[in-house]
């Protein structure tokens, strides 16, 4: 049974068609890799699987609910009770302290403060940044930051973890903790992970992976 | 240890066994059977050294004058017979330290005759690519796997295979995007 599955997803930005007939199938619990050059259309197929952006045509299935025929407030509550997101940086707000940060996604479905923070602190040790639950993300270090980011994706439990190149801005000793943090969370809470990258050492922490090219996905299985 | 032996097989196997004996031989003289056992340790992974080459790679050093015989201990084992390194063995190893390793292209010939004949024949070269990148990524996710549950010398190891495979990998991606290119030029 698949989580979440896209058919014939196109999508265009004016002239650039950045989608192009894509499609993808997710289920519970696996870490898949999108991978592919830049431009081919990765990003977009996360944007569009996540329910961020609409696609121009084609489908996209979160079990048995159509995600795409959706309106704005079912689509973005869904991406608050079922969905985690990591980025590439920028994605922490950057006056709240990194225990607030964690804690926010709790706090906007209605968590009383005590519990949102004790469950936040409680991921950041997880992910073993309780050192700096007191500081601001301007104060942190970037691997540090992306782990709390992690975190903040992680303390909803969501079924489904989006990160879009979550190491891209990470030395190789940072980026590669950040994938093991965030792959063995991810394996403990039985959520899929949707990595979309263009590093195969980042890749190599997934389960299998899709590639894009050109607006098409493909799925890329190696059999032993 | 837990020893990778996928790709690290390659790359680390073909190194000097003599210069690997000699640099074990400068904590102090050992006998045949305590090298091989020190080799197979550390760098055997999963490919141990044969007793023939240990004791023909010793009688080779001898020869040269970089290992010399340092006394017969008593007991059991086939050979009790002890080495120890020369002067001219230790600036043996010293040069052989300093000397950097040819930078070998390890895959590339074959997998660029393989693209050229798929698309010479008409074959589809972007499935040899892909066919070839997933047997790669397959492989860097086991090293990924050893290396998360190793020791640090697993870690160093698996990294290194990793670095190399993700330099291929990033050759197969960049073939795949300039194939048709390649189409022409080859059909030509």
């Amino acid at each position: 049974m698949s989580l979440l599955r896209a058919e014939g997803l196109t999508k265009s930005f004016g002239k650039t068609h950045a989608l192009e007939g894509a499609g993808i199938t997710i289920r519970a619990g696996e870490v898949v890799a999108v991978m592919g050059p830049s431009g081919s259309g990765k990003s977009t197929l996360l944007h569009c699987l996540a329910g961020i952006l609409p696609p121009d045509s084609g489908t996209v299935h979160y079990g048995d609910r159509e995600l795409t025929a959706m309106n704005d407030g079912e689509r973005s509550e869904l991406r608050r009770t079922e969905f985690g997101f990591v980025f590439q940086f920028g994605q922490l707000v950057p006056e709240l302290t990194c225990l607030e940060n964690v804690a926010l996604p709790l706090r906007l479905s209605g968590m009383k403060r005590k519990d949102a923070e004790r469950a936040a602190r409680d991921w950041l040790g997880r992910l073993e940044v309780d050192g700096v639950a007191d500081q601001r993300p301007g104060e942190t270090s970037g691997g540090q930051g992306q782990r709390v980011a992690v975190a903040r994706a992680l303390v909803t439990g969501p079924k489904v973890i989006f990160a879009d190149e979550p190491t891209g801005a990470l030395d190789s000793l940072n980026g590669e903790r950040v994938m093991h943090l965030l792959t063995t969370a991810a394996r403990e809470t039985g959520a899929a992970v949707v990595l979309v990258t263009h590093e195969p050492r980042v890749a190599a922490y997934s389960d299998r992976e899709v590639v894009v090219r050109d607006g098409r996905s493909r799925d890329v299985e190696f059999a032993r | 240890m837990n020893t990778p032996g996928v790709y690290t097989v390659c790359i680390v196997l073909p190194m000097s066994i003599g210069h690997a004996l000699l640099g074990l031989l400068e904590s102090g003289p050992r006998h045949g059977y305590d090298l091989k056992r020190a080799y197979d340790e550390r760098f055997g992974q999963d490919r141990p050294l044969h007793y023939g080459q240990v004791y023909s790679t010793l009688s080779r050093l001898l020869k040269n004058g970089l290992v010399t015989e340092a006394g017969v201990e008593a007991g059991e084992g086939p050979e009790r017979k002890r080495y120890a390194i020369t002067d001219a063995g230790v600036t043996d190893v010293e040069r052989w330290l300093s000397t950097p390793e040819k930078p070998e292209p390890y895959l590339q010939n074959t997998l660029y005759a393989k693209v050229v004949l798929a698309l010479l024949s008409g074959r589809s070269a972007t499935e040899v690519l892909d066919t070839q990148r997933a047997a790669h990524l397959a492989t860097m996710r086991e090293l990924t796997r050893r290396k998360v549950d190793g020791d640090l010398a697993d870690q160093l190891i698996c990294d290194f295979a990793l670095f190399h495979l993700e330099a291929d990998l990033r050759w197969l991606e960049l073939t795949a995007a300039r194939v048709d290119q390649l189409a022409e030029e080859v059909t030509r």
